[in-house]
């Protein structure tokens, strides 16, 4: 019979933290080259594959993450292919992030003017060169806060990934709690785990909305 | 290999399946009602004059808006115990779902009543209103019809979240998904049939949430 004192319990978690983390960035930056493309080919405005984004995005939107992680994690397996937990649940979470940034994205973009694609028209730029000269460096900062914002909700959505055996902070903290009985503590600092990752973050994006919503009234 | 998928072997399963989505609904509607009411009070003890318990309840919204929804359930439904509070799986989603539905909505509504002039205030003061009847007819209608399309997108938000609440023996749509699924091992067709049907779900509460809004708000939303 092993003990587990505080520090090894602080220690594991420490540790099952960093894949949290991994997770996290590969399911943010995978999500960003999905949305990408699909951003530009919504600007296009051709009817049906806008009609096929927007459904992507309601799909995406509109079920449970948990729900999605599963159909991964056995979808996937379906086509003959042993899946680890760590594969469905960054291919899920990739495209549940992609879903919401080109929402937010296309929604930073719409939100210029129409005036400035006019004005760049005129001036003899092409379109490409409106898009990455003139209206791009703008929607920029319109759409960082919220996508700041949005990191926070990928890095509370890893801990879903526990609930298919992905062994993160969320999980390294229930496996702690089956052998130490101590609910309260343990959880208490994957709970401040998580707190310590996301504050930073969410105090970020309150303050880059602040900084460009005043550059914006002046 | 590839297997071929049986979609109709789940047809014996289906009265398993509306029992499961009635109790995810029972849940939504319980905590989409009380996370709303509890929105509206944090909201105007955050719109107050600052003092211990303005400050207090910006720190529940911080913490809980900070953390997963699945930690503060394992929280309540296995830490709470420790502290001779005993919850049954039922109560304890719930209340998780309350709490968290509860500090989102606190900050979605404030956010509406600080757009709101102060004028409003003013003028509801002047007529002779107390504090409290300023803010419930005076300045609360016309800020929950500013951030309203927000408000439903977070309750969806928490009746898709409900789903694991099934982690603890709650017996609602995901549980009873689960419960399909190591009967009959046909793991992708359970869950996606139980997507679409939250799908589904989703799609009628944001249209019936919209409607009753612009029945009981006016206009827009």
């Amino acid at each position: 019979m092993t003990t587990f004192t505080d520090w090894d319990i602080l220690r594991n978690l420490l540790l099952a933290a960093r894949w949290t983390l991994l997770l996290s960035l590969t399911a943010f930056f995978g999500g960003t080259l999905v949305a990408m493309p699909l951003v530009m080919v919504r600007l296009t405005r051709r009817r049906w594959p806008n009609r096929a984004i927007s459904t992507y995005i309601e799909l995406f939107q509109g079920t449970p993450l948990l729900m999605q992680l599963f159909l991964a994690f056995f979808g996937v397996a379906l086509f003959g292919i042993d899946v680890s937990p760590w594969t469905a649940a960054s291919l899920a979470l990739t495209l549940y992030t992609s879903a919401f940034l080109i929402d937010i994205w296309v929604g930073s973009i719409n939100a210029l003017p129409k005036g400035q694609w006019e004005a760049s028209r005129c001036l003899g730029l092409a379109k490409g060169q409106t898009l990455y000269r003139v209206v791009l460096p703008q929607a920029l900062r319109i759409g960082i806060a919220p996508t700041v914002g949005f990191a926070v909700q990928v890095v509370k959505g890893t801990a879903l990934a526990s609930i298919i055996g992905f062994v993160e902070l969320t999980k390294a903290g229930t496996i702690l709690n089956n052998v130490t009985y101590q609910p309260f503590k343990v959880f208490g600092l994957v709970a401040l785990g998580y707190f310590l990752i996301c504050y930073p973050l969410s105090r970020y994006s309150q303050y880059l909305e602040k900084k460009f919503n005043a550059a914006h009234h002046h | 290999m590839t297997e071929q998928l049986d979609f109709p072997a789940l047809l014996p399963y289906w009265p398993q399946l509306l029992a499961g989505l009635w109790v995810t609904i029972q849940l939504t509607v319980m905590a989409t009602a009380g996370g709303v009411a509890l929105g509206i009070l944090g909201a105007a003890l955050r719109s107050g004059r600052p003092s211990a318990l303005s400050r207090l309840w910006g720190c529940y919204v911080e913490l809980i808006r900070n953390t997963p929804f699945v930690v503060q359930l394992f929280f309540i439904v296995f830490g709470l115990p420790n502290l001779g509070l005993k919850l049954t799986a039922g109560e304890a989603a719930l209340l998780a779902m309350l709490i968290n539905l509860g500090a989102y909505s606190t900050e979605i509504i404030r956010a509406g009543i600080q757009v709101t002039p102060k004028g409003q205030w003013e003028a509801g003061r002047v007529l002779g209103l107390t504090r409290s009847q300023t803010f419930l007819r005076v300045v609360l209608p016309p800020s929950l019809k500013r951030i309203y399309p927000a408000l439903v997108s977070q309750c969806i938000i928490v009746m898709l979240g409900s789903s694991v609440v099934s982690q603890v023996s709650y017996e609602e749509l995901t549980f009873a998904a689960n419960l399909i699924q190591s009967r009959t091992f046909l793991s992708f067709e359970v869950y996606l049939v139980t997507t679409l049907i939250y799908l589904a779900l989703s799609i009628a509460m944001r249209q019936l949430l919209l409607a009753a809004g612009r029945k009981w708000l006016g206009g827009t939303a």
